[in-house]
């Protein structure tokens, strides 16, 4: 499952991201690298372009620029072929609420399967992977209605996997979760990361997003404005300038990795 | 209340599913084929001359190639069964099928529960256009056909492209508008029918059919003559089994997954609204099939459509050879237009539907 150790050449590619309504550029001119077992968080406030800019690379919104995954063109890449590379798992998925998390999971085989193709029983083992590498075993067969949130966002990460991505991107996986439900998603992602899965997520919360990803990119009104490990992209100096005067950047008394949190 | 609580003290569904309940599925398509022979077997012998079962089957098998029985049985018999019957029974099938099919890929393209082709306005569409076909200078052959199927297909098409327009604000359908802007369309096209069949005098005469679905013209000429068109409509849609399967998450979901979503939609609805046209074309408007069917498929079988579309085909072909079964000897020698029976079946179960939770998610 995990990436050859040797291929250090980039999962991910973005050049020159540019989204516009008429005049306003939501996303003005952004450009990303991902490589394989990196957790790359997208951070920034509200409308300052995460989802935009994710949505542009994955196709689903027109956009400027040049996107190249494992080194070719997206454009390029027939559908199949492209969603046996990469997962996505959007802001608020749907599915029909009876539906099982195994059920949900072989759906993300269909790429590797033909027009009218049955899923062997290497799908179902592959499946049957996604759901424990996902952690949701002690649910796996129960209907999405009866899951708590933060299952049922590990439900579509089991079913992204199940594309056997060597990239995933996830928009905001850990919103309206409680503290625990996220850091298990996000200690999820980190999981996959060591696999060699290169992972690029929208975060809200920065203090999460500092502890659980390799590298941030902050972004305002469109455009880069920091990007680097946590340290160097959640200062003071950036914060203020970003979310106002009413936050405040703190180290975290274990291991010093920046902290925001209201100015009282 | 967070979302978590409300998972708990909900029981884990205890289900020894493999993937789509695999294995009650699996028994339930033989078991729905036997129960189809069955139903045929007993719409043959029912009727003014009572014919016995034993009989009726013997006389089916020795029509087989290879297959020789001598058959206790009067001249006037045969006649009943393989030119009165049969072709009646074949009808009734082959529309029972065609309706629930497309009622089902109707409902896996909208992701609306309640798409129906009545109630979609496409049966009402493809009656208009069969009308259109039967008042046009163009040939209709001896047996009432030629170019009406083609014309209900572009009345179906039209239908259906008319009400997905106007439900629709941006890419999202809103499906409580898409069953609404169906009935209110198939309310005009059917007024537009009427009108023709009112006006046209002589000529018109055909169009009843189309308004009250039966089979009393069914014959083994229309028969063969409709199979070609359903089947097209069949395999278009089973093509496409497996993207349906995906399409009941969202659909950019399905996009992620690899679905050319546009191209699938299109692609099904020309092929559930080419079986809904040739069901019309045969039978005229019959309701609701597309409608009650697929839902007790559902309710059997689970939601993988590989096995709900098949399902619901041989389901709708017996429960339409028994609703046929009940129309022609309920009141004998007097007919039910099997269009009335099926509305009053299929009526109070949109009723019950529609104040259930849920309503609008499969």
């Amino acid at each position: 499952m995990a990436a050859p150790v040797l291929d250090r050449s980039p999962l991910l590619e973005a050049r020159d991201i540019r989204v516009r309504i008429g005049e306003r550029a939501l996303v003005d001119g952004v450009s990303l690298t991902l490589m394989p077992g990196e957790v790359l968080g997208l951070v920034g406030p509200n409308g300052a372009g995460k989802s935009t800019l994710l949505r542009a690379i994955t196709g689903d919104r027109k956009a400027e620029g040049e996107v190249a995954v494992s080194g070719r063109p997206l454009r390029a890449i027939p559908r199949r072929d492209l969603f046996r590379m990469m997962a996505v798992v959007q802001q608020l998925p749907e599915a029909p609420p009876a539906i099982t998390v195994r059920e949900l999971t072989l759906l993300g085989r269909f790429p590797h399967l033909g027009l009218l193709g049955r899923e062997s029983a290497h799908d179902q083992q592959i499946a049957d992977a996604s759901i424990v590498r996902a952690g949701c075993e002690a649910f796996a067969d129960r209907p999405l209605a009866t899951l708590s949130g933060g299952e049922r966002r590990r439900a579509f990460i089991a079913r992204a996997l199940a594309q056997e991505p060597r990239l995933l991107l996830l928009d905001e996986p850990t919103a309206n979760l409680d503290a625990e439900a996220q850091a298990e998603v996000l200690g999820l992602l980190r999981r996959l990361a060591t696999e060699g899965v290169g992972v690029l997520v929208v975060l809200h919360d920065l203090s999460y997003a500092a502890a659980y990803c390799d590298r941030l990119m902050l972004l305002h009104h469109g455009r880069l404005m920091a990007e680097g490990p946590a340290s160097r992209v959640i200062t003071a100096e950036h914060i203020s300038a970003v979310y106002g005067p009413h936050v405040r950047v703190l180290a975290h008394p274990e291991g010093g990795a920046p902290l925001v949190v209201p100015a009282l | 209340m967070s979302v978590r609580d409300l998972g708990i003290g909900v029981a884990p569904r205890a289900q020894a599913s493999t993937g789509w309940r695999a294995n009650i599925a699996l028994a339930g398509i033989p078991l729905a084929a036997m129960a189809l022979v069955a139903v045929a077997v007993l719409s043959l012998t029912q009727g003014v001359a009572s014919i016995p079962p034993w009989t009726a089957v013997l006389m089916l098998l020795d029509r087989l190639p290879l297959v020789s029985l001598s058959v206790d049985a009067p001249a006037s018999w045969e006649r009943i069964v393989f030119d009165i019957r049969l072709p009646r029974v074949a009808a009734a099938g082959l529309v029972g099928a065609a309706l629930a099919t497309s009622g089902a890929a109707y409902q896996g393209v909208f992701r609306n529960p309640l798409a129906d082709p009545f109630l979609l306005g496409v049966a009402s569409g493809a009656a208009l256009g069969a009308a259109i076909a039967i008042m046009s200078p163009l040939p209709v052959n001896s047996w009432g056909f030629g170019w009406v199927p083609v014309f209900a297909f572009i009345g179906a098409a039209a239908a259906v492209t008319t009400v997905y327009l106007l439900a629709r604000s941006g890419t999202v359908v809103d499906n409580p508008s898409l069953i609404l802007a169906g009935v209110a369309l198939s309310a005009i096209c059917s007024g537009a029918t009427s009108f023709m069949l009112l006006t046209g005098g002589q000529r018109a005469q055909p169009i009843f059919e189309f308004l009250f679905g039966g089979f009393n013209t069914a014959s083994w000429q229309r028969v063969m003559f409709a199979a070609p068109y359903i089947a097209i409509g069949a395999i278009l849609i089973a093509l496409h089994a497996r993207a349906l399967n995906v399409l009941q998450l969202d659909e950019e979901q399905a996009g992620h997954l690899g679905v050319n979503v546009a191209r699938t939609k299109v692609i099904v609805l020309i092929g559930a609204s080419l079986m809904a046209a040739t069901a019309v074309s045969l039978a005229g408007t019959i309701g609701f099939v597309g409608l009650v069917v697929p839902h007790a498929i559902r309710m059997i079988f689970g939601r993988d459509y590989r096995r709900t579309l098949l399902a619901a085909a041989l389901v709708g072909a017996s429960f339409l050879i028994l609703v046929d079964l009940f129309s022609r000897t309920v009141i004998a020698p007097q007919e039910v237009p099997v269009g009335i029976v099926t509305a009053m079946l299929g009526g109070p179960f949109f009723l019950y539907l529609m104040r259930r939770r849920r309503i609008w998610t499969l």
